[in-house]
């Protein structure tokens, strides 16, 4: 069978999977559809978290970028699992305790303020947002790489499925068909991952293989081969890093603490039965995202490799199948600036003839290494699987931010349960066809904006519900200002730089050497200092809320809800 | 009852002290900012910082994890403040 045949055969499957588990698992309440009425067990909520939060760039771009970066890509690797060891210690139990339905509940409760909770809602719906038009955009690569149908019928067929999960089914079917995808997911990046590593070193396990010797029987290390590689051709050594140690030190600590802010994330650790079941969800839900993420940065040592090795000098009619597949879709460039029709990959680049995008390296990968056709479909199914219930999960946090917390906590307190499910729906079907829109004419600055949901959530969330948790002191007015002065420095940073004045966005013009991407942490170091200090010269907040504080802190009676009164 | 209360909160961030400088010094420290003199140290193909950065890290974050569990789960029921079936 060819590899379309295969495609479409895998994808159809699939599907039919994930169509399947949301009728089985409608949602008939609000409790059902904002957090699956509470009742996930710890190991499948942790799978769902993880689906949930590996998106299309989890699986599509990152083990390109780290092939690309080297030991810089670290702060993705980092970045992107450590805020969970935060989310677990420090957040999930405590929102667990609390017991509602969003991240803007927390805080609109937390500091007895409706300003607060706007604010909040804001952020969430702006964050979501920007996330969302990404795994459209993921969607449209594959189907119009692998299933040459356009983009656009793509992109379309996409927005069905998550239309009729996540309208239908709400958290309840987007839970359980985010346990289907992480299945199909993790299978779709570790079957080629190991295939390729016995190739390349003769070791099953990719994690180990990448720090093995090559399999040609030269002795060599990989990783020296491919250092030594990297130096020949002029590009840095690959386990060498090129940023400052500064730079590295703030990103890393923006993605982190991002995570740990990001509400599509934290609303996960409402849906499990009781506080403890919150912390050993985060510890799986983790594991789970550890076995992508310590696989990625094998393949991207193989792929580099490999890529070098198959494109360097090699004359250009005889280049490989993959190259021309590619080609034809505009992500490989070739110039023959020399004239020799043979293809120059060098670091140097006024010498240089060949323009790879980042993004293909994982998609293209199993075609470089010449694995089977199903294979190839394969991974074109786990893509779509890990840009679909990334996109499901955050149309959720849209449709719930704007009917519970503008809805029925804002503008209209006394509309019912059953209104409030249709508000729901209706809102998440809206979602749908704007993220359609951005997956169709996608904005030129999705990756730009991505650095801008990571340090809003950092600048802002994270900040307010640790200091809500951990100190009674804190009241609304430090709060709020925190927040305010964390997102409107980070805000005016990122767009300064990204879109203002991008000729300036280079080392010598950042704040201290802290690129755009890593800025949110000074914005959250600023929320932290302002809140404090602000807190400490206006009124304590009320003891109905210092009780509250008390209450959340300890596990018992977290079967009831907490409604205070301020 | 009060003390009792403060009491597992005191300890609770004392573990949560330990954890996180732990989490601190896998990452931030052998990760990136001693990176470069671990790796002059080598474990197979493995330059030791460039191995914390991109694979020892994450295993210790899940180990983490997973103590923090262990050991919650035995401080609330030692304060008798864990969740009744």
């Amino acid at each position: 069978m060819t590899v379309q045949a295969w495609t479409f055969v895998l994808v159809g499957i699939s599907f039919a999977l994930y169509i399947g588990v949301a009728i089985w698992s409608r949602a008939s309440s609000t409790g059902e559809f904002y957090v699956a009425g509470g009742r996930v067990p710890p190991v499948l909520n942790g799978m769902a978290t993880a689906a949930d939060w590996m998106s299309a760039a989890s699986f599509i771009s990152m083990a390109g970028l780290i092939a690309f970066m080297g030991r810089d890509g670290s702060v993705y690797l980092m970045g992107w699992t450590g805020g969970y060891v935060l989310l677990a210690l420090l957040l999930a139990p405590y929102l667990r305790k609390f017991g509602k339905f969003t991240v803007p509940d927390f805080v609109g409760d937390r500091y007895y303020s409706q300003t607060a909770r706007f604010v909040a809602v804001l952020c969430a719906i702006f964050v979501s947002f920007t996330y969302v038009a990404g795994q459209m955009r993921g969607v449209g690569i594959v189907f119009s790489r692998f299933l040459e149908i356009g983009v656009t019928p793509g992109v379309l067929i996409g927005m069905g499925i998550v239309f009729f999960y996540a309208v239908l089914g709400g958290m309840k079917g987007i839970t359980y068909t985010q346990v289907a995808q992480y299945c199909v997911l993790i299978f779709a990046y570790l079957v080629p991952a190991i295939f390729i590593s016995m190739l390349m070193t003769g070791n099953v396990v990719p994690q180990i293989g990448f720090g093995g010797t090559m399999a040609d029987g030269s002795g060599v290390y990989l990783l020296d081969a491919l250092d030594g590689l990297s130096r020949e051709l002029g590009f840095d050594a690959y386990t060498d890093g090129r940023k400052g140690t500064l730079d590295v030190f703030f990103i890393t600590a923006a993605l982190m603490v991002g995570t740990a802010g990001l509400p599509h994330v934290i609303v996960r650790f409402y849906t499990v039965p009781r506080v403890s079941a919150a912390r050993s969800s985060a510890g799986w839900a983790l594991v789970f995202i550890a076995l992508l993420y310590t696989t990625a940065p094998a393949v991207a040592a193989f792929a580099r490799t490999n890529m070098l090795n198959t494109v360097s000098e090699v004359p250009y009619t005889q280049a490989p199948g993959w190259f021309k597949n590619w080609e034809t879709t505009g992500l490989i460039e070739f110039d023959d600036k020399n004239g020799d029709g043979l293809i120059q990959y060098v670091g140097d680049a006024a010498r240089n003839e060949l323009t790879i995008d980042r993004d293909i390296m994982v998609l293209a990968n199993p075609e470089i290494a010449r694995l089977p056709n199903w294979v190839i479909g394969l991974v074109a199914a786990g893509g779509l699987a890990a840009a679909l219930s990334t996109a499901a999960g955050l149309l959720l946090v849209i449709s719930t931010s704007v009917a519970h917390d503008l809805f029925k906590k804002g503008f209209l307190p006394h509309i019912s349960e059953r209104t409030e499910l249709l508000t729901a729906r209706i809102t998440a079907g809206i979602a749908v066809c704007i993220a359609g829109y951005f997956g169709i004419n996608p904005p030129g600055f999705v990756a730009q904006v991505v650095a801008f949901a990571f340090g809003l959530a950092a600048a802002s969330f994270f900040p307010a519900i640790i200091m809500g948790i951990f100190t009674k002191r804190m009241n609304k007015y430090g709060a709020i200002t925190g927040m305010l002065v964390g997102i409107v420095f980070t805000a005016a940073y990122i767009i300064f730089f990204k879109f203002i004045a991008p000729e300036l966005n280079s080392e010598d013009h950042w704040f201290l050497g802290i690129s755009p991407e890593g800025i949110g942490t000074v914005g959250m170091l600023l929320n932290f200092t302002v809140a404090i200090a602000v807190s400490r010269l206006t009124p304590a907040p009320p003891v109905s809320i210092q009780e509250f504080v008390e209450e959340i802190r300890i596990p018992r009676g977290s079967g009831e809800s907490h409604e205070v009164s301020a | 009852m009060q003390s009792t209360r403060q009491r597992y909160w005191r300890k609770n961030l004392q573990y949560l002290a330990v954890l996180l400088t732990i989490w601190f010094a896998v990452s931030y420290g052998c990760g990136i900012l001693f990176v470069d003199a671990l790796d002059t140290v080598r474990i197979g193909g493995f330059k030791l910082g460039f191995w914390f950065a991109q694979q020892g890290a994450i295993y210790v974050f899940v180990l983490l994890i997973f103590v923090y569990v262990f050991l919650m789960n035995r401080l609330d029921r030692a304060h008798d403040v864990d969740e009744v079936e």
